[in-house]
Protein backbone atom coordinates (compact mmCIF):
# COMPACT_ATOMS: atom_id res chain seq x y z
CA UNK A 1 0.00 0.00 0.00
CA UNK A 2 2.75 2.60 1.26
CA UNK A 3 6.17 1.98 0.39
CA UNK A 4 8.79 3.89 1.50
CA UNK A 5 12.78 3.36 0.40
CA UNK A 6 15.67 4.79 1.77
CA UNK A 7 14.29 8.22 2.27
CA UNK A 8 17.17 10.46 3.11
CA UNK A 9 16.65 14.01 4.69
CA UNK A 10 18.66 16.53 6.09
CA UNK A 11 17.40 20.03 6.93
CA UNK A 12 19.45 23.45 6.87
CA UNK A 13 22.96 21.30 5.48
CA UNK A 14 26.03 23.13 5.93
CA UNK A 15 25.26 25.04 8.57
CA UNK A 16 26.11 24.66 12.28
CA UNK A 17 21.98 23.68 12.88
CA UNK A 18 22.45 20.82 10.18
CA UNK A 19 19.58 17.71 11.21
CA UNK A 20 19.82 14.37 9.69
CA UNK A 21 16.18 14.22 10.36
CA UNK A 22 15.61 10.93 8.31
CA UNK A 23 18.67 8.72 7.77
CA UNK A 24 17.89 5.68 4.81
CA UNK A 25 14.47 4.98 6.25
CA UNK A 26 12.79 2.38 4.86
CA UNK A 27 9.10 1.02 5.56
CA UNK A 28 6.33 -0.80 4.24
CA UNK A 29 2.58 -0.58 4.93
CA UNK A 30 0.05 -3.63 3.80
CA UNK A 31 -3.15 -2.25 2.98
CA UNK A 32 -5.29 -2.37 6.14
CA UNK A 33 -2.22 -2.11 8.50
CA UNK A 34 -2.40 0.56 11.56
CA UNK A 35 0.95 1.14 12.38
CA UNK A 36 1.84 3.07 15.62
CA UNK A 37 5.08 5.29 15.51
CA UNK A 38 7.04 5.90 18.67
CA UNK A 39 10.33 7.27 19.65
CA UNK A 40 12.07 9.95 21.39
CA UNK A 41 11.65 13.51 20.80
CA UNK A 42 13.51 14.51 17.63
CA UNK A 43 13.53 11.20 16.30
CA UNK A 44 12.07 11.48 12.96
CA UNK A 45 8.21 10.68 13.02
CA UNK A 46 6.86 13.73 12.42
CA UNK A 47 9.43 14.38 9.80
CA UNK A 48 8.27 10.75 8.64
CA UNK A 49 4.76 11.83 8.33
CA UNK A 50 5.71 15.00 6.74
CA UNK A 51 7.29 13.64 4.06
CA UNK A 52 4.43 10.79 3.25
CA UNK A 53 2.29 13.96 3.25
CA UNK A 54 4.40 15.96 1.30
CA UNK A 55 5.42 18.70 2.99
CA UNK A 56 8.84 19.03 1.66
CA UNK A 57 10.24 16.36 -0.85
CA UNK A 58 13.55 13.79 0.35
CA UNK A 59 16.79 14.58 -0.85
CA UNK A 60 16.92 11.10 -2.24
CA UNK A 61 14.04 7.95 -1.70
CA UNK A 62 10.78 6.95 -3.44
CA UNK A 63 7.32 6.77 -1.69
CA UNK A 64 4.98 4.65 -3.54
CA UNK A 65 0.81 4.88 -2.78
CA UNK A 66 -0.88 1.96 -4.15
CA UNK A 67 1.55 1.55 -7.29
CA UNK A 68 2.26 5.47 -7.60
CA UNK A 69 5.34 6.86 -7.56
CA UNK A 70 4.45 10.01 -5.47
CA UNK A 71 7.65 11.52 -3.90
CA UNK A 72 7.48 14.52 -6.20
CA UNK A 73 3.55 15.02 -6.11
CA UNK A 74 3.09 18.42 -3.92
CA UNK A 75 1.10 17.86 -0.79
CA UNK A 76 -2.28 19.59 -1.75
CA UNK A 77 -2.65 16.44 -4.38
CA UNK A 78 -1.41 14.41 -2.46
CA UNK A 79 -4.14 14.94 0.01
CA UNK A 80 -6.70 13.91 -2.34
CA UNK A 81 -5.58 10.43 -1.05
CA UNK A 82 -4.29 10.69 2.22
CA UNK A 83 -6.21 12.06 5.30
CA UNK A 84 -4.06 13.93 7.85
CA UNK A 85 -5.28 15.17 11.59
CA UNK A 86 -2.15 16.89 13.55
CA UNK A 87 -2.04 17.90 17.32
CA UNK A 88 -3.40 21.32 17.18
CA UNK A 89 -7.14 20.79 16.69
CA UNK A 90 -7.29 24.34 15.59
CA UNK A 91 -5.52 23.12 12.54
CA UNK A 92 -7.84 20.84 10.69
CA UNK A 93 -10.90 23.15 10.48
CA UNK A 94 -12.01 26.09 8.92
CA UNK A 95 -13.65 28.83 12.24
CA UNK A 96 -15.86 30.75 10.57
CA UNK A 97 -17.70 28.42 8.39
CA UNK A 98 -19.92 26.20 9.54
CA UNK A 99 -20.25 22.60 10.53
CA UNK A 100 -21.68 21.40 7.59
CA UNK A 101 -19.66 23.54 5.49
CA UNK A 102 -16.43 22.19 6.89
CA UNK A 103 -17.69 18.43 6.09
CA UNK A 104 -19.13 19.70 2.94
CA UNK A 105 -15.36 20.78 1.77
CA UNK A 106 -14.16 17.96 3.01
CA UNK A 107 -16.77 15.53 0.87
CA UNK A 108 -16.63 17.77 -2.14
CA UNK A 109 -12.64 17.65 -2.02
CA UNK A 110 -12.03 14.14 -1.71
CA UNK A 111 -14.74 12.23 -3.84
CA UNK A 112 -12.80 13.02 -6.88
CA UNK A 113 -14.26 13.98 -10.40
CA UNK A 114 -16.53 16.28 -9.23
CA UNK A 115 -17.42 19.57 -11.16
CA UNK A 116 -15.96 22.94 -9.22
CA UNK A 117 -19.02 24.12 -9.23
CA UNK A 118 -21.04 21.28 -7.58
CA UNK A 119 -23.10 21.81 -4.32
CA UNK A 120 -24.43 19.95 -1.47
CA UNK A 121 -27.72 18.08 -1.89
CA UNK A 122 -30.47 16.93 0.71
CA UNK A 123 -28.47 13.51 0.28
CA UNK A 124 -25.29 14.71 1.32
CA UNK A 125 -26.37 16.29 4.71
CA UNK A 126 -28.39 13.27 5.40
CA UNK A 127 -24.95 11.67 5.28
CA UNK A 128 -23.10 14.33 7.15
CA UNK A 129 -26.12 14.08 9.84
CA UNK A 130 -26.09 10.15 10.18
CA UNK A 131 -21.76 10.74 10.48
CA UNK A 132 -21.72 13.24 13.18
CA UNK A 133 -24.48 11.39 15.11
CA UNK A 134 -22.17 8.31 15.14
CA UNK A 135 -19.72 10.82 17.06
CA UNK A 136 -21.88 10.94 19.41
CA UNK A 137 -21.22 14.42 20.41
CA UNK A 138 -24.31 15.47 19.69
CA UNK A 139 -22.65 17.91 16.84
CA UNK A 140 -25.79 16.47 14.43
CA UNK A 141 -27.84 19.15 15.60
CA UNK A 142 -25.21 22.08 15.32
CA UNK A 143 -24.56 21.58 11.67
CA UNK A 144 -25.22 24.84 11.36
CA UNK A 145 -23.10 26.54 13.76
CA UNK A 146 -19.58 27.91 13.03
CA UNK A 147 -16.83 25.58 14.03
CA UNK A 148 -15.13 28.18 16.17
CA UNK A 149 -17.71 27.26 19.00
CA UNK A 150 -16.57 23.77 19.19
CA UNK A 151 -13.95 22.58 21.81
CA UNK A 152 -10.56 20.89 21.10
CA UNK A 153 -11.69 17.73 21.23
CA UNK A 154 -15.19 18.52 19.74
CA UNK A 155 -13.20 20.11 16.51
CA UNK A 156 -10.52 16.89 16.64
CA UNK A 157 -13.65 14.54 16.18
CA UNK A 158 -15.09 16.38 13.06
CA UNK A 159 -11.41 16.90 11.63
CA UNK A 160 -11.44 12.63 11.51
CA UNK A 161 -14.89 12.86 10.24
CA UNK A 162 -13.78 15.07 7.82
CA UNK A 163 -10.36 13.47 7.10
CA UNK A 164 -12.68 10.20 6.44
CA UNK A 165 -15.95 10.92 5.04
CA UNK A 166 -14.30 9.75 1.51
CA UNK A 167 -12.06 6.92 2.83
CA UNK A 168 -8.67 7.87 1.93
CA UNK A 169 -6.07 5.48 1.12
CA UNK A 170 -4.16 6.42 3.61
CA UNK A 171 -4.37 8.43 7.10
CA UNK A 172 -1.74 10.29 8.83
CA UNK A 173 -2.28 10.84 12.81
CA UNK A 174 0.53 13.08 14.16
CA UNK A 175 -0.15 12.87 17.97
CA UNK A 176 -3.76 13.87 17.33
CA UNK A 177 -4.84 13.52 21.03
CA UNK A 178 -1.89 15.22 22.71
CA UNK A 179 -3.72 18.49 23.02
CA UNK A 180 -6.51 17.17 24.33
CA UNK A 181 -7.66 16.23 28.31
CA UNK A 182 -7.40 12.62 29.09
CA UNK A 183 -11.21 11.60 28.69
CA UNK A 184 -11.24 13.55 25.73
CA UNK A 185 -8.29 11.74 24.09
CA UNK A 186 -9.23 8.44 25.01
CA UNK A 187 -12.85 9.12 23.44
CA UNK A 188 -10.93 10.72 20.08
CA UNK A 189 -8.70 7.76 20.01
CA UNK A 190 -11.45 5.17 20.34
CA UNK A 191 -13.51 6.69 17.52
CA UNK A 192 -10.21 6.61 15.52
CA UNK A 193 -9.81 3.00 15.84
CA UNK A 194 -13.74 2.53 15.14
CA UNK A 195 -13.89 4.31 12.27
CA UNK A 196 -10.18 3.12 11.05
CA UNK A 197 -11.24 -0.48 11.85
CA UNK A 198 -14.97 0.06 9.69
CA UNK A 199 -13.33 1.27 6.92
CA UNK A 200 -10.13 -0.97 6.84
CA UNK A 201 -8.00 2.40 6.21
CA UNK A 202 -4.04 1.95 6.16
CA UNK A 203 -2.92 4.22 8.81
CA UNK A 204 0.26 5.65 10.35
CA UNK A 205 -0.25 7.04 13.93
CA UNK A 206 2.51 9.00 16.16
CA UNK A 207 2.32 8.63 19.92
CA UNK A 208 3.86 9.28 22.89
CA UNK A 209 1.96 6.96 24.48
CA UNK A 210 3.77 3.92 25.18
CA UNK A 211 0.56 1.63 25.73
CA UNK A 212 -1.60 2.57 23.51
CA UNK A 213 1.22 2.43 21.11
CA UNK A 214 1.11 -1.89 21.79
CA UNK A 215 -2.63 -1.89 21.66
CA UNK A 216 -3.89 0.42 19.14
CA UNK A 217 -3.45 -1.38 15.72
CA UNK A 218 -1.52 -4.12 14.21
CA UNK A 219 2.03 -2.52 14.44
CA UNK A 220 4.82 -0.69 16.28
CA UNK A 221 7.47 1.06 15.03
CA UNK A 222 9.91 2.56 17.30
CA UNK A 223 12.30 5.18 15.60
CA UNK A 224 15.35 6.65 16.87
CA UNK A 225 18.00 9.20 14.92
CA UNK A 226 15.33 9.27 11.54
CA UNK A 227 15.81 5.54 11.25
CA UNK A 228 13.52 2.36 12.55
CA UNK A 229 15.07 0.91 15.51
CA UNK A 230 12.03 -1.74 16.25
CA UNK A 231 9.14 -3.16 14.10
CA UNK A 232 7.10 -5.51 15.96
CA UNK A 233 3.67 -7.12 14.81
CA UNK A 234 1.73 -10.25 16.10
CA UNK A 235 2.96 -12.81 18.57
CA UNK A 236 6.15 -10.69 18.97
CA UNK A 237 4.08 -7.30 19.64
CA UNK A 238 1.00 -9.11 21.18
CA UNK A 239 3.66 -10.62 24.52
CA UNK A 240 5.46 -6.93 24.57
CA UNK A 241 5.06 -4.63 27.53
CA UNK A 242 5.91 -0.88 27.92
CA UNK A 243 9.15 -2.26 29.99
CA UNK A 244 10.10 -4.65 27.66
CA UNK A 245 9.89 -1.72 24.96
CA UNK A 246 12.04 0.41 26.99
CA UNK A 247 14.89 -2.61 27.29
CA UNK A 248 14.54 -3.18 23.45
CA UNK A 249 15.25 0.82 23.10
CA UNK A 250 18.07 0.79 25.09
CA UNK A 251 19.56 -2.33 23.62
CA UNK A 252 19.26 -1.11 20.28
CA UNK A 253 20.45 2.81 20.59
CA UNK A 254 22.81 2.04 23.69
CA UNK A 255 21.12 5.10 25.17
CA UNK A 256 19.18 5.06 28.87
CA UNK A 257 16.33 6.75 28.06
CA UNK A 258 14.49 6.80 31.99
CA UNK A 259 14.37 10.87 31.78
CA UNK A 260 12.85 10.92 28.03
CA UNK A 261 9.33 12.21 27.47
CA UNK A 262 8.81 8.79 26.59
CA UNK A 263 8.30 7.23 30.30
CA UNK A 264 5.92 10.31 30.99
CA UNK A 265 2.99 8.27 29.47
CA UNK B 1 -34.43 65.39 0.63
CA UNK B 2 -36.43 65.25 -1.87
CA UNK B 3 -37.45 61.77 -3.63
CA UNK B 4 -35.56 62.35 -6.82
CA UNK B 5 -32.35 63.00 -4.98
CA UNK B 6 -33.60 59.63 -2.99
CA UNK B 7 -33.86 57.90 -6.12
CA UNK B 8 -30.69 58.78 -7.76
CA UNK B 9 -28.50 57.80 -4.40
CA UNK B 10 -30.16 54.51 -4.26
CA UNK B 11 -29.21 53.44 -8.15
CA UNK B 12 -25.62 55.37 -7.47
CA UNK B 13 -25.72 52.95 -4.71
CA UNK B 14 -26.82 49.85 -6.11
CA UNK B 15 -24.13 50.17 -8.94
CA UNK B 16 -21.38 51.25 -6.65
CA UNK B 17 -22.60 47.89 -4.03
CA UNK B 18 -20.27 45.70 -6.78
CA UNK B 19 -17.07 47.30 -5.50
CA UNK B 20 -18.18 46.49 -1.93
CA UNK B 21 -19.53 42.88 -3.12
CA UNK B 22 -15.87 42.49 -4.79
CA UNK B 23 -13.78 43.79 -1.52
CA UNK B 24 -16.26 40.93 0.49
CA UNK B 25 -14.77 38.75 -1.23
CA UNK B 26 -10.92 40.04 -1.29
CA UNK B 27 -10.76 41.24 1.82
CA UNK B 28 -13.04 39.61 4.03
CA UNK B 29 -13.40 36.10 2.38
CA UNK B 30 -9.71 35.99 1.26
CA UNK B 31 -8.51 38.08 3.90
CA UNK B 32 -6.04 40.21 1.82
CA UNK B 33 -6.47 44.06 1.72
CA UNK B 34 -6.62 44.42 -2.39
CA UNK B 35 -5.15 47.90 -3.82
CA UNK B 36 -6.29 47.01 -6.96
CA UNK B 37 -9.33 47.88 -6.66
CA UNK B 38 -8.74 50.98 -7.07
CA UNK B 39 -7.06 50.34 -10.50
CA UNK B 40 -9.63 47.67 -11.66
CA UNK B 41 -12.52 50.13 -10.93
CA UNK B 42 -11.19 52.74 -13.28
CA UNK B 43 -9.77 50.08 -16.01
CA UNK B 44 -13.51 48.30 -15.91
CA UNK B 45 -14.95 52.24 -16.59
CA UNK B 46 -12.52 53.29 -19.13
CA UNK B 47 -13.06 49.83 -21.17
CA UNK B 48 -16.49 50.18 -21.18
CA UNK B 49 -16.01 53.74 -22.29
CA UNK B 50 -14.27 53.13 -24.93
CA UNK B 51 -16.36 50.00 -26.10
CA UNK B 52 -19.53 52.53 -25.79
CA UNK B 53 -17.92 54.95 -27.47
CA UNK B 54 -17.28 52.74 -30.44
CA UNK B 55 -20.85 51.37 -30.79
CA UNK B 56 -20.72 48.20 -28.70
CA UNK B 57 -22.22 48.89 -24.96
CA UNK B 58 -23.34 45.50 -23.89
CA UNK B 59 -19.49 44.10 -25.10
CA UNK B 60 -18.19 46.94 -23.23
CA UNK B 61 -19.22 44.57 -20.21
CA UNK B 62 -17.48 41.65 -21.31
CA UNK B 63 -14.43 43.48 -21.71
CA UNK B 64 -14.62 45.08 -18.74
CA UNK B 65 -15.54 41.76 -16.52
CA UNK B 66 -12.70 40.37 -18.59
CA UNK B 67 -10.23 43.11 -18.16
CA UNK B 68 -11.28 43.53 -14.00
CA UNK B 69 -10.46 39.67 -13.94
CA UNK B 70 -6.68 39.61 -15.61
CA UNK B 71 -6.28 42.85 -13.29
CA UNK B 72 -6.72 40.21 -10.66
CA UNK B 73 -4.85 37.71 -12.07
CA UNK B 74 -1.53 39.84 -12.48
CA UNK B 75 -2.13 41.08 -8.62
CA UNK B 76 -2.55 36.87 -7.39
CA UNK B 77 0.13 35.92 -9.81
CA UNK B 78 2.47 38.53 -8.03
CA UNK B 79 1.46 37.37 -4.41
CA UNK B 80 0.85 34.16 -4.93
CA UNK B 81 3.57 32.94 -7.46
CA UNK B 82 6.82 35.32 -7.45
CA UNK B 83 6.47 35.77 -3.54
CA UNK B 84 5.72 40.06 -3.81
CA UNK B 85 3.60 41.06 -0.09
CA UNK B 86 -0.25 40.80 -1.12
CA UNK B 87 -0.40 45.00 -0.24
CA UNK B 88 2.30 45.74 -2.50
CA UNK B 89 1.24 43.90 -4.95
CA UNK B 90 -2.01 45.10 -5.16
CA UNK B 91 -0.18 48.65 -4.81
CA UNK B 92 1.82 47.44 -8.18
CA UNK B 93 -0.76 46.62 -10.42
CA UNK B 94 -2.58 49.96 -9.67
CA UNK B 95 0.10 51.87 -9.92
CA UNK B 96 0.37 49.98 -13.53
CA UNK B 97 -3.49 50.11 -14.13
CA UNK B 98 -2.98 53.96 -14.16
CA UNK B 99 -1.13 53.79 -17.61
CA UNK B 100 -2.93 51.57 -19.04
CA UNK B 101 -5.78 53.65 -18.53
CA UNK B 102 -4.96 56.49 -20.30
CA UNK B 103 -4.09 54.22 -23.44
CA UNK B 104 -7.66 52.90 -23.19
CA UNK B 105 -8.83 56.01 -23.45
CA UNK B 106 -6.33 56.91 -26.50
CA UNK B 107 -4.02 59.69 -24.14
CA UNK B 108 -7.30 61.30 -23.08
CA UNK B 109 -8.06 61.55 -19.17
CA UNK B 110 -11.73 61.32 -20.20
CA UNK B 111 -14.23 60.08 -22.95
CA UNK B 112 -17.82 61.47 -23.22
CA UNK B 113 -20.67 59.13 -24.15
CA UNK B 114 -23.45 62.06 -25.51
CA UNK B 115 -25.92 60.75 -27.28
CA UNK B 116 -24.60 57.34 -27.54
CA UNK B 117 -26.97 54.07 -26.41
CA UNK B 118 -26.16 52.72 -23.39
CA UNK B 119 -27.94 50.45 -21.17
CA UNK B 120 -29.03 53.33 -19.50
CA UNK B 121 -30.56 54.88 -22.29
CA UNK B 122 -32.34 51.69 -23.54
CA UNK B 123 -33.76 50.94 -20.27
CA UNK B 124 -35.79 54.59 -20.17
CA UNK B 125 -37.34 53.95 -23.09
CA UNK B 126 -38.48 50.69 -21.57
CA UNK B 127 -39.35 51.43 -18.25
CA UNK B 128 -39.40 55.24 -18.03
CA UNK B 129 -37.19 57.06 -15.80
CA UNK B 130 -36.59 54.73 -13.32
CA UNK B 131 -34.72 52.72 -15.69
CA UNK B 132 -31.89 53.33 -14.20
CA UNK B 133 -32.80 52.16 -10.87
CA UNK B 134 -34.41 49.05 -12.71
CA UNK B 135 -30.69 48.31 -14.40
CA UNK B 136 -28.72 49.05 -11.10
CA UNK B 137 -31.23 46.88 -8.94
CA UNK B 138 -30.70 44.00 -11.53
CA UNK B 139 -27.35 43.89 -12.12
CA UNK B 140 -26.73 44.30 -7.80
CA UNK B 141 -29.59 41.27 -7.72
CA UNK B 142 -27.54 39.03 -10.24
CA UNK B 143 -23.92 39.87 -8.39
CA UNK B 144 -25.20 39.35 -5.26
CA UNK B 145 -27.43 35.88 -5.98
CA UNK B 146 -24.36 34.51 -7.78
CA UNK B 147 -22.41 35.42 -4.99
CA UNK B 148 -24.09 33.67 -2.27
CA UNK B 149 -24.50 30.45 -5.32
CA UNK B 150 -21.20 30.47 -5.77
CA UNK B 151 -19.67 30.74 -2.22
CA UNK B 152 -21.59 27.53 -1.64
CA UNK B 153 -20.18 25.57 -4.15
CA UNK B 154 -17.03 23.06 -4.21
CA UNK B 155 -14.41 26.38 -5.36
CA UNK B 156 -16.50 28.64 -3.22
CA UNK B 157 -16.15 26.52 0.18
CA UNK B 158 -12.17 26.13 -1.11
CA UNK B 159 -11.89 30.09 -1.41
CA UNK B 160 -13.52 30.55 1.94
CA UNK B 161 -11.67 27.97 4.06
CA UNK B 162 -8.30 29.95 2.31
CA UNK B 163 -9.30 33.17 3.81
CA UNK B 164 -9.79 31.22 7.21
CA UNK B 165 -7.70 28.85 8.05
CA UNK B 166 -4.77 28.33 5.73
CA UNK B 167 -2.91 25.66 7.56
CA UNK B 168 -6.17 23.53 6.74
CA UNK B 169 -6.31 24.33 3.58
CA UNK B 170 -3.40 22.33 1.57
CA UNK B 171 -3.97 19.61 4.12
CA UNK B 172 -7.75 19.05 2.50
CA UNK B 173 -5.75 19.18 -1.27
CA UNK B 174 -7.12 22.99 -1.75
CA UNK B 175 -4.10 24.61 -3.79
CA UNK B 176 -4.02 28.05 -1.76
CA UNK B 177 -2.46 29.48 -4.29
CA UNK B 178 -4.97 28.92 -7.19
CA UNK B 179 -8.18 29.54 -4.80
CA UNK B 180 -6.54 32.87 -3.99
CA UNK B 181 -6.18 33.77 -7.51
CA UNK B 182 -9.56 32.80 -8.38
CA UNK B 183 -10.69 35.42 -5.80
CA UNK B 184 -8.59 38.02 -6.49
CA UNK B 185 -10.31 37.43 -10.54
CA UNK B 186 -13.83 37.14 -8.93
CA UNK B 187 -13.24 40.43 -6.98
CA UNK B 188 -11.99 42.49 -9.75
CA UNK B 189 -14.23 41.59 -12.30
CA UNK B 190 -16.82 42.35 -10.13
CA UNK B 191 -15.42 45.91 -9.43
CA UNK B 192 -14.63 46.24 -12.94
CA UNK B 193 -18.41 45.84 -13.85
CA UNK B 194 -19.04 48.51 -11.34
CA UNK B 195 -16.89 51.10 -13.23
CA UNK B 196 -18.68 49.91 -16.17
CA UNK B 197 -21.76 50.83 -15.41
CA UNK B 198 -20.74 53.94 -13.53
CA UNK B 199 -19.43 55.02 -17.09
CA UNK B 200 -22.66 54.30 -18.83
CA UNK B 201 -25.21 56.00 -16.32
CA UNK B 202 -22.83 58.94 -15.80
CA UNK B 203 -22.42 59.08 -19.63
CA UNK B 204 -18.76 59.53 -19.24
CA UNK B 205 -15.54 57.75 -18.54
CA UNK B 206 -12.83 59.81 -16.42
CA UNK B 207 -10.05 57.85 -15.34
CA UNK B 208 -9.86 59.36 -12.15
CA UNK B 209 -12.55 58.43 -10.90
CA UNK B 210 -11.50 54.95 -8.95
CA UNK B 211 -9.40 56.83 -6.59
CA UNK B 212 -10.14 56.06 -2.97
CA UNK B 213 -12.48 53.54 -4.00
CA UNK B 214 -11.18 50.81 -1.78
CA UNK B 215 -11.98 52.98 1.48
CA UNK B 216 -15.54 53.64 -0.04
CA UNK B 217 -15.98 50.04 -0.92
CA UNK B 218 -14.41 49.14 2.38
CA UNK B 219 -16.77 51.85 4.19
CA UNK B 220 -19.89 50.47 2.24
CA UNK B 221 -18.88 47.49 3.60
CA UNK B 222 -18.32 47.74 7.21
CA UNK B 223 -21.90 50.33 7.61
CA UNK B 224 -23.79 46.98 5.92
CA UNK B 225 -21.99 44.95 8.50
CA UNK B 226 -22.91 47.52 11.76
CA UNK B 227 -26.57 48.06 10.28
CA UNK B 228 -27.08 44.24 9.98
CA UNK B 229 -25.20 43.00 12.96
CA UNK B 230 -23.32 40.66 10.81
CA UNK B 231 -26.43 38.47 10.88
CA UNK B 232 -27.90 36.09 8.71
CA UNK B 233 -24.70 34.27 7.63
CA UNK B 234 -23.71 34.40 4.10
CA UNK B 235 -26.50 35.84 2.35
CA UNK B 236 -26.95 38.25 5.37
CA UNK B 237 -23.20 39.30 4.82
CA UNK B 238 -23.89 39.77 0.97
CA UNK B 239 -27.16 41.61 1.39
CA UNK B 240 -25.55 43.40 4.07
CA UNK B 241 -22.44 44.95 1.49
CA UNK B 242 -25.57 45.69 -0.91
CA UNK B 243 -27.30 47.84 1.99
CA UNK B 244 -23.87 49.33 2.98
CA UNK B 245 -23.71 50.54 -0.33
CA UNK B 246 -26.88 52.07 -1.24
CA UNK B 247 -26.14 54.09 3.18
CA UNK B 248 -23.32 55.37 2.12
CA UNK B 249 -24.92 57.32 -1.14
CA UNK B 250 -27.53 58.59 0.81
CA UNK B 251 -25.07 59.80 3.17
CA UNK B 252 -22.87 61.64 0.35
CA UNK B 253 -26.76 63.04 -0.99
CA UNK B 254 -26.81 64.59 2.67
CA UNK B 255 -23.40 65.93 2.78
CA UNK B 256 -23.86 67.51 -0.62
CA UNK B 257 -26.63 69.04 0.31
CA UNK B 258 -25.24 70.22 3.58
CA UNK B 259 -21.92 71.80 5.27
CA UNK B 260 -20.12 69.15 5.20
CA UNK B 261 -19.22 69.42 1.41
CA UNK B 262 -18.24 67.36 -1.32
CA UNK B 263 -14.75 67.76 -1.23
CA UNK B 264 -14.84 66.47 2.53
CA UNK B 265 -16.22 63.31 1.79
CA UNK B 266 -13.20 60.97 1.39
CA UNK B 267 -12.03 62.34 4.87
CA UNK B 268 -15.31 61.31 6.38
CA UNK B 269 -14.76 58.03 4.28
CA UNK B 270 -11.38 57.60 5.50
CA UNK B 271 -12.65 58.32 9.49
CA UNK B 272 -15.47 56.08 9.15
CA UNK B 273 -13.15 52.87 8.10
CA UNK B 274 -10.65 53.52 10.51
CA UNK B 275 -13.09 53.56 13.08
CA UNK B 276 -14.39 50.62 12.36
CA UNK B 277 -11.63 48.59 11.90
CA UNK B 278 -9.72 49.33 15.01
CA UNK B 279 -13.29 49.24 17.14
CA UNK B 280 -12.76 45.44 18.64
CA UNK B 281 -9.35 46.57 19.54
CA UNK B 282 -10.41 49.82 21.25
CA UNK B 283 -12.67 48.21 23.19
CA UNK B 284 -10.57 45.28 23.91
CA UNK B 285 -7.84 47.72 25.51
CA UNK B 286 -10.84 49.62 27.10
CA UNK B 287 -11.89 46.75 29.06
CA UNK B 288 -8.60 46.08 30.13
CA UNK B 289 -8.09 49.89 31.44
CA UNK B 290 -11.53 48.91 33.13
CA UNK B 291 -10.45 45.72 34.91
CA UNK B 292 -6.89 47.17 35.77
CA UNK B 293 -8.63 49.74 37.67
CA UNK B 294 -11.27 47.76 39.00
CA UNK B 295 -8.59 45.82 40.60
CA UNK B 296 -6.66 48.50 41.80
CA UNK B 297 -9.41 49.40 43.79
CA UNK B 298 -9.98 45.98 45.76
Amino acid sequence: MLTLTNIEKTFFPGTVNEKRALNGLSLHLEQGDFVCIIGSNGAGKSTLLNAVSGEFLPDSGKIELAGQDITFLPDYKRAKKIGRLFQDPMRGTAPHMTIEENLSLAYLRASGKSSPFRLIGKKERALFREQLARLELGLEDRMTQPVGLLSGGQRQALTLLMATVVTPQLLLLDEHTAALDPATAEKVLALTQRIVQESNITCLMVTHNMESALTVGNRTVMMDGGRILLDLQGKERAQMTVEGLLEKFREKSGVCITNDRMLLS
Amino acid sequence: MNPTVLLTSIEQGLIYSLVALGLYVSFRILDIADLTTDGSFTLGLVTCTAFTAAGHPYLGFVAALVAGALAGGITAILQTRLGVQPILAGIITMTALISVNLMILGGKSNLSLLRTETIFTKAEEVFGSNGGLVVAATVALICGGGLVWFLRTQLGLSLRATGDNRAMVSASSINPAFTTTVGLCIANAVVALSGALLAQQQGYGDTTLGTGMVVIGLASLVIGEVVTGRRGGMVGAVAAAVLGSVIYRIITAFALTSNLGASNLKLVSAVIVAIAISYPTVITKIKLQQQKRGHSKC
